[in-house]
């Protein structure tokens, strides 16, 4: 078809998480510039498979529609590649020229290991939610909707810093791999809530604690992680997690 | 007091440390701004030296000056062990990096641009500081002519080039610091974070033009 693409890739290819990994010349012949950048993954896929010399290409995908936040590429410099606000499924190859040649990456932090190729271990994060990314209490029915009055502004907040999938973006994008911008969305999503307070202190100091111990580096305010964000999560969120902290260390019982 | 040693030892903690101690450091450059600013009367150096005289027998100074060398290392020390641990959050780095698609550099190279005004205040203070210290010690700071010094070490234009550099690096490190130290404190809100901002560099840029006049002037005899 006419206004296909030739694409030079040089993917990451790891066996697993104990062995030496390189960068591999892969070439993908007549792309369709409406392909999306997995489905590209998915013909190279199916030329290896059928080839039978060299293993399929591992990566994590699932929705494939910008919300599962599973679809980790760091591409060609950037996570997710050079869109802004978007993941690399809803990437699509019309951002690409002919002959373009495209590095695909791993998520590099210690935090997230490589398990295989382009797949890493995030499972750092739902610990760091496991210590109190949560509400304890049982939330039963849906009450009333003026029962619990929350102001608007407020519930925007809150449902911007939700937006957060988890993807890990910020980590790779932060040249301290620092996961500040994940843990300061999932404190204030619940912060900014009545639904929150309760357990308001005793959240943020050990979700700090969690992000601490598992090996993230600290936020130096560059804001590349904010404009990386495929959720557009907003660098006024950081500072939010500061104050609930320092918060949360001098007024509190907590800590 | 546990808690408090918890607090400090947390990456916010260190962070925390890192905003208050440059914002401390910044207050110090407005004077030291100012009062160096008096060169610009060009009166020979009169008021000048008046002003650094009061500055190096004023007893409540003398006080002050500890308390900066305090903010001072524990600004460069706290910095060093941050970025140490930095430096072990990302093992393999990547083949392909394109910071500049997501943040200005100087905000990327604070460490570099710190070491440099490091070495810079190492070169500076032995210029000046070390001799006023042995004016004060053997007492005759009363008959001291720090303007004669600045005189003296203006001359020579490697020392120029120093000093340039030296202001470039602390325009770079202020642009980003100074913002930086406000969020860090939790100060981000849509009502006054531009105006944060937009001080900030006004503030970095003027304090570095203003400290860069001074030696080209010197040198060039603008100022007798």
């Amino acid at each position: 078809m006419s206004g296909n693409m030739n694409i030079n890739l040089k993917v990451w290819r790891q066996k697993n998480g104990k062995s030496q990994g390189k960068l591999v010349d892969y070439k993908v012949e007549n792309v369709s510039p409406d392909m999306s950048f997995l489905e590209m993954f998915d013909v190279l896929n199916d030329r290896l498979i059928n080839e039978g010399k060299d293993e399929p290409i591992a990566f994590d995908h699932d929705c494939r529609e910008g919300i599962c936040g599973s679809c980790s590429m760091y591409i060609n410099g950037r996570p997710h590649g050079p869109n802004q606000g978007v993941t690399t499924c809803q990437l699509h190859m019309r951002s690409f020229k002919d002959n373009d040649t495209i590095v695909v990456e791993p998520w590099r932090s210690a935090a997230f290991p490589v398990i295989k190729d382009l797949a890493t271990n995030r499972s750092a994060f739902d610990r760091i939610i496991a210590s109190g990314g949560f509400i304890s209490i049982n939330t039963g029915n849906a009450q009333d909707a003026n029962s619990l009055p929350i102001p608007k502004g407020d519930a925007d907040d809150s449902f911007a810093a939700a937006a957060c999938i988890g993807c890990g973006a910020c980590v790779a994008a932060c040249k301290n791999s620092s996961a500040m911008l994940f843990v300061s969305a999932k404190v204030s999503q619940l912060a900014l809530l009545p639904q929150g307070a309760p357990e308001r202190a005793t959240r943020v100091i050990n979700m700090v604690a969690q992000m601490d111990a598992e090996g993230f580096g600290s936020c130096t305010n560059t804001g590349a992680c904010e404009a990386e964000c495929p959720k557009q999560i907003s660098l006024t969120n950081i500072a939010r997690l500061n104050r609930e902290y320092y918060k949360a260390t001098l007024f509190s019982n907590e800590g | 007091m546990n808690w408090i040693t918890k607090m400090f030892s947390s990456s916010l903690g260190q962070k925390l440390i890192m905003a208050i101690t440059g914002l401390f450091l910044i207050t110090f450059l407005i004077v030291h701004c100012t009062l160096n600013s008096l060169i610009f009367l060009n009166d020979g150096g009169v008021t000048f030296n008046a002003g650094a005289q009061f500055m190096a027998t004023n007893p409540l100074i003398r006080i002050v000056e500890v308390v900066l060398f305090i903010g001072l290392i524990l600004h460069v020390v706290k910095a060093l062990l941050i970025t140490l641990n930095n430096n072990k959050s990302r093992p393999v780095k990547y083949a392909a990096y394109d910071g500049k698609a997501n943040s200005k550099w100087y905000s990327r190279s604070m460490g570099i641009l710190g070491s440099l005004l490091l070495i810079f205040l190492v070169i500076h203070l032995s210029h000046f500081w070390i001799g006023t210290k042995a004016a004060q010690l053997n007492g005759t700071i009363l008959s001291h002519n720090t303007y004669l010094e600045l005189k003296e070490v203006f001359e020579s234009p490697i020392n120029v080039l120093i000093y340039l550099l030296g202001v470039i690096s602390l325009g770079y490190h202020l642009m980003h610091g100074f913002q930086s130290a406000f969020q860090t404190l939790g100060i981000n809100h849509k009502k006054y974070t531009p105006f944060i901002k937009s001080f900030g560099n006004v503030f970095s840029i003027l304090i570095s033009f203003i400290f860069a006049m001074m030696p080209i002037a010197m040198h060039f005899d603008i100022i007798k």
